[in-house]
């Protein structure tokens, strides 16, 4: 149930910040860190079943539904033309996000995988080895908890957590909210971890300047043939958990020109969050990518 | 399962752009490179048009093919899936169709 009106049939999102006080719920102190922040937002239901308006988000704000509507036409028979993108909301909503972003001068990276394809264990690794060298804040997305957010957190990086409850994705709204909770630093860098999940994320344009998928040795080598969805649109793969490379059947020939036929234009690195072989290439690609300030 | 965001989607924007008509049918095309299952919205769509202005309309879909243009040769060729290979062998190809996901119109009573 929607927490703001009280209507049901919403999802829920919950922006958890690590460094707020916890509220005296024993669900959340079971599961959450220090500092939980409940904004929940009704958003998937009509609006038109709605008295209030549109809800003050900060920047970036969300635009109002008139702007993205194209213009219908009615015809005597009833019928109404909208030629309209399903898609339409969320991609103006993560136009506003890049276009924040991008005057801010902060490089935005969504990061997407399967779960356990290792995308926390090289943010821990990366915060912790760029501390000082670059500015990195972190927004997890997860259907529940905070235990990335504390792993993040612990690594001694700013981080927000949404949770999507049953959601299998992130969306442009969740970034905004999560860029307001999260108010990254000009010529910064946002990672975006999404909800682990090689299908859905694919879909949804977040206002990211990059998508880096990561695929983890242990999954096999057949996931770009398996999800081309997801693949097709990854400006970058990180192929992870190379340490494990001995022990396990992944050719990574094989892998590499799966991914030629799914994303020809698309980079590929080898790397271990563990041992750090390949890790300053990471490094690289996002000191390379990371826009001065504009003013 | 972002077929049922994808379901909410179609019904938040019908419902914000014609808040007050009763909607009878409603008239979408999901190409079929599009990443979204037709099947998977038809099922969604009862459920999320319950208690809006959609609810008991018809749902038509239509399902454009997929077709791409190879960069190397210039070839256009069907697109059956996501992994496109023009017959020159060439893995260098721009989708022309199939990647549609719109809501063309829909009918009012």
């Amino acid at each position: 149930m929607c927490a703001t009106c009280g209507c049901s049939g919403a999802a829920v999102i919950r922006l958890v910040t690590a460094d707020e006080p916890a509220p005296a719920d024993g669900r959340r102190a079971a599961g959450l860190p220090r500092g939980v922040r409940d904004l929940r937002e009704h958003r998937t239901h009509s609006r038109a079943a709605h008295d209030h308006g549109p809800h003050d988000h900060g920047p970036p704000d969300h635009p109002e539904d008139d702007d993205l509507l194209v213009a219908g036409q009615r015809d005597s028979d009833r019928t109404v033309v909208l030629q309209q993108k399903v898609l339409a909301k969320n991609d103006s909503l993560a136009q506003r996000n890049r276009e924040w972003l991008r005057q801010r001068g902060i490089l935005a990276v969504n990061l997407m995988s399967s779960p356990g394809a290792g995308k926390t264990t090289l943010l821990e690794r990366t915060a912790a080895e760029l501390a000082g060298r670059l500015s990195i804040s972190v927004i997890e997305g997860d259907q529940e908890t905070a235990l990335d957010a504390r792993r993040i957190r612990s690594a001694g990086c700013k981080v927000v957590q949404i949770n999507t409850g049953v959601g299998c994705h992130l969306d442009a709204e969740m970034l905004a909210d999560g860029l307001q909770a999260l108010d990254p630093q000009a010529g910064s860098i946002v990672v975006i971890e999404n909800v682990g999940n090689l299908v859905c994320p694919a879909l949804f344009d977040l206002g990211e300047a990059a998508r880096v998928v990561l695929a983890s040795v242990t999954e096999g080598a057949d996931k770009p043939v398996k999800y081309p969805h997801m693949f097709r649109q990854a400006d970058l793969v990180l192929v992870t958990k190379t340490d494990l490379l001995p022990y396990v059947d992944f050719d990574i020939r094989r892998y590499a020109a799966d991914l030629r036929k799914v994303s020809p234009g698309a980079m590929m690195l080898k790397l271990s969050a563990v041992t750090g072989e390949g890790m300053d290439s990471w490094y690289d690609w996002l000191r390379r990518r990371t826009p001065a300030p504009q003013e | 399962m972002h077929e049922l965001a994808i379901t909410e989607s179609v019904v938040e924007a019908v419902t914000g752009r014609l808040p007050d008509a009763k909607i009878t049918c409603v008239n979408l095309e999901i190409g079929a490179l599009s990443g979204v299952v037709a099947d998977s919205v038809r099922f969604c769509f009862d459920l999320v048009a319950e208690g809006t202005n959609l609810q008991g309309a018809r749902l038509e879909i239509s399902e454009p093919a997929g077709r791409c243009q190879c960069r190397i040769c210039g070839a256009q060729f069907d697109a059956d899936g996501p992994i496109a290979l023009c017959p020159c062998g060439s893995v260098e190809v721009t989708i022309v169709s199939g990647q549609e996901l719109k809501i063309t119109s829909v009918q009012v009573a």
